[in-house]
């Protein structure tokens, strides 16, 4: 195996270990060491790593997990995430976190931290509320106050209070890691067929399962073997992929788009690790400037509330920046907060005349191949009308 | 023998015409140049906005109308050709289902376009959505008011409510704006004074059946009698509503009357119930002599039962905590306790948890309530689930057989421990 597919091979155990053996030995490498769970979309990682706990994302149970012990806490009308995530949880799977964080995206998440909090007593269970009315004075304060009292609860665990000096030295660590996710999202931007869509997924789910120390070192040596990689350019039609920001879609279906030759040239997955839109500005004090950029550089997204109008322009000018002939609109089973956008999204892009593909996933789908049809009928469509438009110029 | 019993003498005619005069003036409403506000139930200001003469589309009311009136099984078709899912709330379905049939109420109503929508998110995320789609849709202004999810079990805390109050004032400047009117201050606290007055009665109303047997039934007529507290808080006829109601139960408690000829099981509900299938879910819980106690569906637009009032002292702060107390604004910790106290000081045999697929932010988490009040505190609890607004997800048959099957059990629980 070459170096290359080593790191990919590793990335994608990372992601899909449901014993988190390589962070529960992370853990026992030295004393004192944290592991604290973020259910999606986003946390402020950064924080969580400068109160002395390594984040851990959970991304469920795709699709090696079997949910029977959760299936009696939480119906059968909820997303899979949340399902075999509490699976996770009652089957011990999740004992070695110190802590995990719930927030306000959606009710679903919102309430399953109530049920978390009842069923591992134990466990240090928070929850953060995000902001919803940005045009508020008042937001940046509460939210600032929200960091504050989270920061106080982790360090009660942890036993590390959160400085100005480990905050600011956190948040370099994650900028790096975001600058180096934007650098492969460009490869796959410039030419898909040089990262797969499941190396880039496992890639960028994985940055939730490690040191973001080793994390970083792992993303930089992949963006200098990559460029060497021996791949064939292949021909197929560029979409956005929009609606995975939480709950993540089987890796086998993300190379069924691939085979499909609907190649995503950007897309919404694992929003949570790529959400700011652009480097954060930095001041004199750290705590504001990651208060700032939950304001001012986060990518719009329906669990935050901002103008919805801008949310379905960005979707356009994204499928416009990155010369995208459509977009997939790829959105887990019963996750309302996309299934409400699609609709505000869809009206948007008819505006515009550009064309889109629906699909829907569930961590443990069995076949995939109506969606395959569906992908290929997608591409062959646009291709077509491509030619004919050609054709009559 | 006592005389026949009313089911719901005043306080259903009262109430029908309180409605009807309201659903009138709505309609008035653009005639007159009256500005008219959207918002939601769940921690409404509704005090507030009339503070500044505006007229208020409670887009859930509407919902619920439907839903009864049998007409939400083709709005929400008409939302479902637009792209929306079957898989989200039926609430917004029917609303945007009804918008885009042309605003028609069941009743003939003709609503009128929002010149603000007021998005009260407490307790529920997906009136984000909801606003988020209509401010698209009518090309309306939208506000949000954030509302944070209470934590621990001591209510708001003191950040939360300076976060709301803030908010609380600069849509004072929003609606100054958009009607051209200045905030009517004393009106307000002279509203405040009225909803406070109101909310006394009706928890003197509530808490009547802790009697036995209960005058009233918590939950099948409770839903009625809460409806001119959500909807015109703060007006005098609101008030006269509960000084009715009032007098009416206190009448039923004199000549021993309750809402099933003999209380056979007393019970506690949780969850929303079926509006399309309203009566017909009634009938199943009457066939047995079940009498709701207490319920939290008839809270969910206000929790007023453990002390809260709104405040014409405090009249910022108080609707802040009003708001940040809501119902599905409490996190399970909250909820399960007072569904907790219920069972206990309303004497309630069972607990019945009526489960329904449009409302995540009620429902998810209540199938681990179920397990606690099995397991933990030892009350006997039924799990039904459908749906609020959906007429497709009651499955009558099904449902017949579980809560049969359940009272049944409780009953011969209850023969054998007497034995
Ligand atoms: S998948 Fe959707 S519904 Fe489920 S927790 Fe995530 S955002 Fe909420
Ligand atoms: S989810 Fe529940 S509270 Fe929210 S709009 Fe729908 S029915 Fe109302």
């Amino acid at each position: 195996m070459s170096r290359l597919e080593s790191l990919f091979s590793a990335a994608r155990a990372a992601v899909e270990d449901t014993e988190f053996r390589a962070l529960r030995a992370w853990k026992e490498e030295q004393p004192g060491r944290h592991c604290v769970g973020f259910f999606p979309v986003y946390a402020p990682q950064e924080l969580l790593w400068a109160a002395g706990a390594l984040p851990v994302a959970l991304w469920g149970g795709g699709d090696q997990v079997e949910v029977e012990r959760a299936d009696a806490r939480l119906q059968s009308f909820i997303c899979s995430i949340s399902r075999s995530t509490l699976e996770l949880g009652m089957t011990g799977r999740l004992d070695f976190l110190d802590g995990i964080l719930f927030s306000s995206l959606c009710d679903v998440a919102r309430n399953l931290s109530g049920v978390w909090q009842r069923n591992f007593p134990g466990m240090l269970c928070e929850y953060l509320h995000y902001p919803q009315n940005p045009a508020s004075g008042g937001a940046r304060d509460y939210y600032r106050g929200e960091l504050e009292r989270l920061a106080g609860r982790l360090a009660a665990v942890t036993g590390t209070e959160v400085t100005a000096e480990r905050l600011e030295h956190a948040i370099g660590l994650y900028e790096r890691q975001r600058a180096l996710l934007r650098s492969l999202a460009a490869v796959r931007t410039a030419e898909p067929w040089r990262l797969s869509l499941e190396e880039h997924a496992a890639l960028l789910r994985s940055c939730g399962r490690r040191d973001p120390r080793a994390q970083n070192a792992v993303l930089e040596e992949l963006l200098a073997l990559l460029p060497a990689r021996e791949c064939r350019r292949r021909d197929g039609v560029r979409v956005v992929l929009e609606g995975s920001f939480c709950e993540q879609p089987p890796m086998d279906l993300l190379r069924v788009l691939d085979e499909a030759h609907c190649f995503v040239v950007d897309s919404d997955l694992g929003r949570g690790m790529n959400w700011f839109r652009r480097p954060l500005a930095r001041g004199d004090d750290p705590w504001d400037d990651l208060v700032a950029a939950y304001f001012e550089s986060a990518e719009p997204s329906v669990v935050r509330h901002h103008d919805s109008a801008e949310r379905s322009a960005r979707l356009v000018e994204r499928a416009r920046a990155h010369r995208a002939d459509g977009v997939v609109f790829c959105t887990a089973k019963f996750c309302e907060p996309a299934l409400y956008d699609f609709v505000l999204h869809k009206a948007a892009l008819e505006r515009e005349g550009i064309p889109f593909l629906s699909v829907e996933f569930e961590e443990k789908m069995a076949s995939f191949e109506s969606i395959r049809t569906q992908a290929e009928t997608f591409s062959e469509s646009i291709l077509f009308f491509a030619e004919e438009k050609e054709a009559v110029s | 023998m006592s005389e026949p019993y009313l089911h719901q003498g005043a306080g259903q005619r009262i109430q029908k015409d309180l409605l009807t005069r309201w659903y009138r003036q709505l309609e008035e409403a653009p005639g007159r140049g009256e500005k008219v506000a959207y918002l939601f139930i769940s921690g409404n200001i509704g005090e507030l906005l009339q503070a500044f003469g505006m007229r208020l589309v409670y887009p859930e009311v509407n919902a619920l109308q439907c839903g009864i009136k049998k007409a939400a099984g083709a709005n929400i078709l008409a939302a479902e050709d637009m792209g929306y899912s079957g898989d989200v709330c039926g609430y917004v379905k029917n609303d945007i289902g009804l918008m885009a049939k042309g605003n028609h109420m069941p009743h003939g109503t003709q609503l009128p376009p929002p010149d603000l929508l007021v998005c009260n998110y407490a307790g529920c995320a997906t009136y984000l959505r909801w606003f988020e789609a209509l401010s698209r849709y009518y090309g309306a202004e939208m506000v949000v008011l954030d509302v944070p999810y209470l934590q621990g079990t001591e209510g708001p805390a003191p950040e939360q409510v300076r976060y709301v109050v803030r908010q609380l004032e600069e849509l004072c400047r929003v609606c100054e704006r958009v009607t051209g009117r200045p905030f009517d201050h004393a009106g307000y606290r002279r509203a405040l004074e009225l909803s406070r007055r109101s909310e006394g009665l009706w928890v003197e109303i509530l808490q009547s059946a802790r009697r036995r047997p209960s005058p009233i039934d918590a939950y099948f007529e409770a839903v009625f009698f809460m409806a001119p507290l959500y909807v015109m808080r703060g007006t005098p006829e609101c008030l006269g509503y509960y000084e009715a109601v009032h007098a009416e139960v206190m009448e039923r408690v004199l000549r021993g009357l309750g809402p099933a000829a003999a209380e056979e099981v007393r019970i506690v509900v949780e969850g929303p119930p079926p509006w399309p299938h309203f009566r017909a879910f009634g009938e199943l819980f009457k066939r047995w002599g079940a009498v709701c106690v207490a319920s939290t569906y008839s809270k969910v637009g206000g929790v007023w039962d453990f002390g809260f009032r709104h405040d014409p002292g405090r009249p910022m702060e108080s609707m802040a905590e009003y708001m940040l107390g809501c119902y599905t604004n409490r996190n399970w910790a909250m909820r399960s306790r007072m569904i907790r106290d219920y069972v206990r000081d309303y004497q309630a045999d069972a607990l019945v948890i009526h489960s329904v697929k449009s409302c995540r932010s009620f429902s998810v988490g209540q199938a681990d309530l179920r397990e606690q009040f099995i397991r933990d505190f030892g009350v006997p609890t039924l799990f039904i689930e459908s749906d609020l607004a959906d007429p497709r997800y009651f499955a009558a048959a099904q449902m017949k057989n579980r809560i049969d099957a359940f009272f049944e059990a409780l009953e011969h629980r209850r023969v054998t421990a007497g034995a």
